[in-house]
């Protein structure tokens, strides 16, 4: 359905996106994960048309947005990372007027009704678009790229700015809509991807750094080996019965949490389980273990492990002489 | 197309700025025809004459928007995602920019029939006037859309525009100064006065109509590709 081929866009010297390719098969749900200025943005423009790439080719079932931008953008849905939204309209308006824009043929009214209720916003539609809150903005934007009802949707952080239980109901959506749809999604957020996209596709520094599929890449995430552990007992001597725990590689004292409760950050090696080992020791010398909790890996861990993976592959060989 | 000319149309009505528009073109034009009625004359060419520096005034204040504001509010991003062309976008634009100042020039055929009921007044001048004066009015509205295409700041566009119409209007003057016959020549080629002012005198020329229309389709033109680089940018 979407075919990208060694796309490149560079800005002057710099390069925001490098050589990336990838495809999308029909009714795929494709999670694009980054930190801000990873290339995201960049290459959902091009894929729709708003920017152009400086090298390569995007192609959108079958049609190549550069010579048939027309053609291809009527399969596209489009929600940028700011909603295009015209603030002196009201919502009802602004939706007409995309559904022109876009020359959809569903008959009119049913389909901005429709959309609407999807969405959730009909309690709305006769508001100015100035008025809402950014939580209800986003979702108009949503509702805009719905029109037409295209076949391939791009959505550039479509769950920033709304509240929790907005964010859960915008997945949700997202997820019913990816029955009919193929879509692009694009986030900071890994649980996010995580819970919507059938396949990943981590980039950073305009570089795809990995592709596969959410369950894939999580369960190779999720090999935890940082923990934050919560022990009652003189600081010192826990610290030093930690250290002397084989397969663990850092221990970092936190403070004292309550009276006579430290925590400590501890950091395994890789592939090495510590937990029982770490929980044998503390009962033979009587340190209650109040709390042992995985850290939560940010995406600067992430890239670190995808980045890392590759060279400690390598250097495995020379670690061991 | 008919979708962004309906929203330009429709945001006009919504915003002051439409309103101004009108209301500063009644009341000159206005103003003129009263001292035509005071002279108790039926050529109403006079209304005409002094119409093109009340629309260096006025002209930027319908395109500064047009290009601008799409930029800066980022709704530039729909419109450049929709399967529609360039050309019709900035058409769209353009046309609904031209819509308005249609419907201030028809108040001339309302003086018109005024001056009818007096006495019957020369038609074919007073039709050749409506023409001259809504082609001068394509021509400075496809410049003032090409201005408005080049930055997000309407107020800069607005200014610009103004600069360049000024620079129009008076560009006689210009080629007065120059001392050179032939840069005076070409210069004096390109005076909107000049043209505009055959149509006030009933003179209509092909070359003048053909002036004023290439001058609108290049402006559309530049627009369009102003909006092109914008993306290879």
């Amino acid at each position: 359905m979407i075919e990208v081929k060694n796309l490149t866009k560079s800005y002057g010297n710099k390069q925001a996106v490098n050589d990336i390719s990838f495809t999308v098969n029909q009714g795929e749900i494709l999670g694009f994960l980054g930190p801000n200025g990873a290339g995201k943005s960049t290459t959902m423009n091009i894929l729709t048309g708003y920017i152009s790439s400086t090298s390569g080719t995007a192609k959108i079932d079958g049609h190549d947005i550069l010579d048939e931008p027309q053609e291809a953008k009527k399969h596209i849905g489009y929600l940028p990372e700011h909603p295009p939204l015209y603030l002196d309209m009201t919502v009802q308006e602004y939706l007409e007027f995309v559904y022109q824009l876009k020359k959809a043929r569903q008959p009119m009214k049913a389909h901005i009704d429709d959309i609407c209720r999807r969405v959730k916003i009909t309690n709305v539609q006769k508001r100015i678009i100035k008025n809402l809150s950014k939580g209800y903005r986003q979702r108009v934007g949503l509702a805009q790229a719905l029109i037409g009802n295209p076949e391939v949707l791009i959505l550039d952080e479509p769950t920033v700015g709304l509240d929790p239980k907005q964010i859960i109901e915008i997945r949700n959506l997202i997820k019913t809509l990816g029955e009919r749809h193929t879509i692009i999604l694009s986030s900071h957020i890994l649980p996010e991807v995580q819970a919507v996209c059938d396949r990943v596709i981590v980039i950073n520094k305009g570089k795809i750094v990995a592709d596969d599929t959410a369950e894939n890449l999580s369960r190779s995430l999720t090999d935890d080996f940082r923990y934050i552990a919560r022990i009652e007992g003189p600081e010192e001597e826990v610290e030093k019965l930690l250290n002397g725990i084989s397969g663990l590689k850092e221990v970092q004292p936190l403070g004292q949490k309550e009276p006579g409760v430290y925590e400590f950050s501890l950091e395994a090696d890789p592939g090495s389980d510590i937990r029982r080992d770490l929980f044998k020791r503390l009962t033979e010398r009587n340190y209650p273990l109040l709390g042992l909790k995985t850290t939560e890996l940010t995406l600067e861990d992430i890239f670190l492990q995808l980045t890392q993976d590759s060279s400690s592959d390598k250097s495995k060989d020379g670690g061991n002489q | 197309m008919l979708a962004i000319l309906k929203r330009e149309m429709s945001n006009y009505f919504t915003s002051p700025i439409g309103y101004i528009f009108l209301a500063v073109f009644y009341f000159f034009s206005g103003m003129f025809f009263t001292s035509v009625l005071a002279a108790n004359t039926t050529d109403i060419t006079y209304v005409f004459s002094s119409l093109f520096t009340v629309l260096v005034f006025i002209i930027p204040l319908l395109t500064m928007r047009s290009m601008s504001e799409e930029k800066k509010q980022k709704t530039d991003q729909l419109l450049l995602t929709a399967p529609i062309s360039l050309g019709s976008l900035v058409l769209g634009k353009f046309l609904a920019a031209f819509l308005m100042y249609c419907i201030a020039v028809s108040v001339t055929v309302v003086y018109a029939l005024i001056l009818a009921a007096f006495a019957t007044p020369e038609w074919m001048v007073v039709i050749g006037n409506i023409l001259g004066a809504l082609l001068l009015g394509a021509a400075l509205i496809a410049i003032g859309v090409f201005i408005s295409s080049l930055t997000e700041n309407q107020l800069i566009a607005a200014v610009g525009s103004f600069a360049v119409m000024m620079f129009i209007l008076m560009i006689d003057g210009f080629a007065s100064l120059i001392s050179n016959t032939f840069i005076a020549s070409i210069v004096s080629t390109l005076s909107f006065m000049t043209r505009y002012n055959n149509f006030v005198t009933g003179i209509l020329n092909i070359s003048d109509l053909l002036f004023f229309l290439s001058f609108a389709v290049v402006f559309i033109y530049l627009t369009v590709r102003v909006l092109e680089k914008r993306r290879w940018g």
